[in-house]
């Protein structure tokens, strides 16, 4: 990776800084040269549709992680203007890897709970790399019990590697903090959307990830593993990890084809980090498009239908006749 | 025990006459003696089987199958098998898995990772579930999640306790995100029985970790822990080479973990029938028809 841009990206990003340059020099030099910087544009154009149209899981996994990609506190920002934080469990701590808070979004209140990367050094030590600790997923769980008090849905955004596999984490019960939040989530009286921004590392992922709708971006992961630690147990070698992702099944496409998500939030060509307005807008347009249908849904058909839905989960077969169940 | 504890008094006589020759153990044979892996202490082999598979000398808790789990906790001819012709898929395709769940069939004698049914412990009708770590470290995959799930909605329609033995390594990457999903079904399962009033014992077994650990087995009403049992979401070798942090000893067993307040009691396995019968009774659960071997 070079100055934050992936490999695969670089003969598009030299290309476009080129253009960038004839324009600058176009302008100071004030000489015309149009003709020249369309040639360009277009050979650009059709550069970025080879290289993002046929994207291998490995690279979207890199997408996935790309350093200028959205982070959750630049959706909930372009999203939710009005947002206002609340803090912490109420029995340890104020977890920084998960954000909760209140907003509102067409003018009804919402409860919002995300978990949150840091944007350099400082910032990932600050957030835990976004790995949270029980008490981040405690907290989630007391606003959600609070925004299911007040009738308010629930907007959950993903993007973590995984919960956060310490010592510490172990002192205060990581399992029984995500065990709990999986079974209050799948009754909770009123609407959960789930959208998965980024990477959605396992069971730290899952822990707000239990809702009536769960939607991924084009380019967002969600698995049980990392395909890094797929291939040190499968191949003892984490650099098979473009190999583990691919069999790992864990792009947006796979996901929907495992009937796992509902639906694939497009982004704008060459990723989200390449346009933070236009992907904010299509995520809006899909929570939005979504909460309308659950909301006319009655709230006990609608715990029903949440149950039914983790329910009929799984591939398995009964020996005695192959059929699938 | 005290037939058994008299025996072991007389062990060196039992070693003079097999090994007169040699004090290299590994030429003991298979079948007769056992060297403990945790005291180093020589056990007669039928004695441990009789002592359920814990060394009489230290309390070591040697792995067992579900099977010998099962055999050993239940009234006599009284467990009744559920789903047991449910068989995993390849939905992935993921390189070598069919071959991988081949083996672990032929290896444990099961289906799965996981066999559920109706019995009874001391006259008390159960739903019990026990966990197989030999079928592919017991991982949950599509039909762990389906025989829990299904089990726990047989508790609730029967209005059983449920009582699950876990013994697990996670979720089964070769089911990738189905496997993940699993967590979140048996959650909400365990989660209707809970709303129906229903009891629930979840027992872990050595190892629990990880998506077995984050999902219904840290949802019992009540939680009970095997002795030194590795209970933990992320395991010490995990920690250790993602965190790189220095851990104290004994940390991740069940008894740190109760330290922690995260498991209601440790129970000896030679203790878990008595302990789950009183547990039972304490719910108003009472043994029906003719009690026996109790």
């Amino acid at each position: 990776m070079v100055n934050g841009n992936l490999d695969f990206e670089k003969p598009l990003v030299e290309l476009e800084s080129r253009i960038a340059e004839l324009r600058r020099f176009s302008k100071e030099k004030n000489i015309d040269l149009t003709e020249e910087i369309t040639t360009l544009e277009k050979k650009a154009a059709k550069l970025r549709h080879e290289i993002y149209a046929n994207l291998t899981p490995g690279q979207r996994v890199q997408l996935a992680r790309h350093p200028k990609r959205p982070l959750a506190l630049d959706f909930i920002n372009l999203i939710f203007p009005d947002f206002l934080e609340l803090h912490g469990d109420r029995l340890y701590r104020d977890d920084h890897a998960i954000i909760g808070g209140l907003a509102t979004l067409e003018g009804s209140p919402v409860t919002v709970i995300a978990e949150q990367k840091g944007r350099d050094t400082k910032e990932n030590i600050a957030r835990n790399f976004g790995m949270p600790f029980p008490e981040g997923y405690r907290k989630a769980l007391r606003l959600m019990k609070q925004a299911e008090k007040f009738g308010r849905p629930i907007i959950t955004l993903i993007d973590t590697p995984g919960a956060f596999p310490g010592l510490e984490a172990e002192q205060r019960g990581q399992a029984e903090a995500i065990a709990v939040n999986l079974m209050y989530m799948s009754r909770l009286a009123v609407p959960i959307v789930v959208v998965v921004i980024g990477e959605g590392g396992s069971g730290g992922a899952l822990a707000i990830g239990v809702g009536d709708r769960i939607l991924m971006l084009e380019n967002a992961q969600y698995s049980v593993i990392s395909p890094e630690g797929c291939a040190a147990i499968l191949w003892h070698d984490a650099s098979f990890a473009p190999e583990a992702a691919a069999a790992l099944k864990i792009t947006a496409k796979d996901l929907f084809e495992l009937k796992v998500i509902d639906e694939i939030i497009p982004e704008p060509l060459g990723g989200a980090h390449r346009d933070y307005a236009e992907t904010a807008a299509n995520v809006k347009a899909a929570i939005v498009r979504n909460l309308q249908e659950l909301k006319k849904i009655d709230v006990k058909d609608l715990v029903e239908q949440r149950y039914a839905k983790f329910r009929k989960m799984g591939v398995f077969y009964e020996a005695s006749e192959d059929k699938e169940a | 025990m005290a037939t058994i504890k008299d025996f072991f008094r007389s062990k060196p006589k039992y070693v003079t006459v097999h090994q007169p020759s040699t004090d290299d153990r590994r030429e003991i044979p298979d079948g007769l003696w056992v060297k403990c892996e945790e005291c180093g202490n020589l056990l007669f082999n039928k004695e441990l089987e009789r002592s359920l598979m814990v060394c009489p000398k230290c309390g070591y808790h040697y792995r067992v199958s579900a099977r010998f789990r099962i055999a050993n906790l239940v009234d006599e001819d009284s467990f009744e098998e559920f789903d047991a012709d449910l068989i995993p898929g390849d939905p992935l395709g993921f390189p070598a898995y069919p071959e991988k769940t081949r083996a672990a069939q032929e290896k444990t004698g099961l289906k799965e990772a996981v066999i559920t049914g109706r019995c009874r412990i001391k006259g008390i009708p159960v739903i019990l579930g026990v966990m197989e770590f030999g079928f592919i470290g017991g991982s949950m995959g599509s039909v762990v999640g389906e025989k829990i799930t299904r089990a726990a909605e047989r508790a609730i329609e029967t209005k059983l306790p449920l009582i699950i033995i876990s013994t697990s390594g996670g979720a089964r990457m070769q089911e990738g995100i189905l496997s993940l999903m699993q967590m979140a079904k048996t959650s909400a399962a365990i989660g209707r029985l809970d709303e129906a009033g229903g009891l629930y014992i979840s027992v872990l077994a050595n190892p629990c970790t990880a998506g077995v650990m984050a999902s219904f087995a840290s949802l019992g009403d009540i939680i009970i822990a095997a002795p030194k049992a590795l209970v933990a979401f992320a395991g010490p070798r995990v920690i250790e080479q993602t965190v790189r942090e220095k851990l104290p000893p004994g940390s991740h067993r069940s008894e740190f973990v109760m330290e922690h307040g995260f498991v209601d009691l440790i129970v000896d396995r030679r203790e878990l029938r008595d302990t789950l019968a009183k547990l039972l009774h304490f719910h108003g659960r009472t043994a029906v028809g003719g009690v026996s071997n109790g």
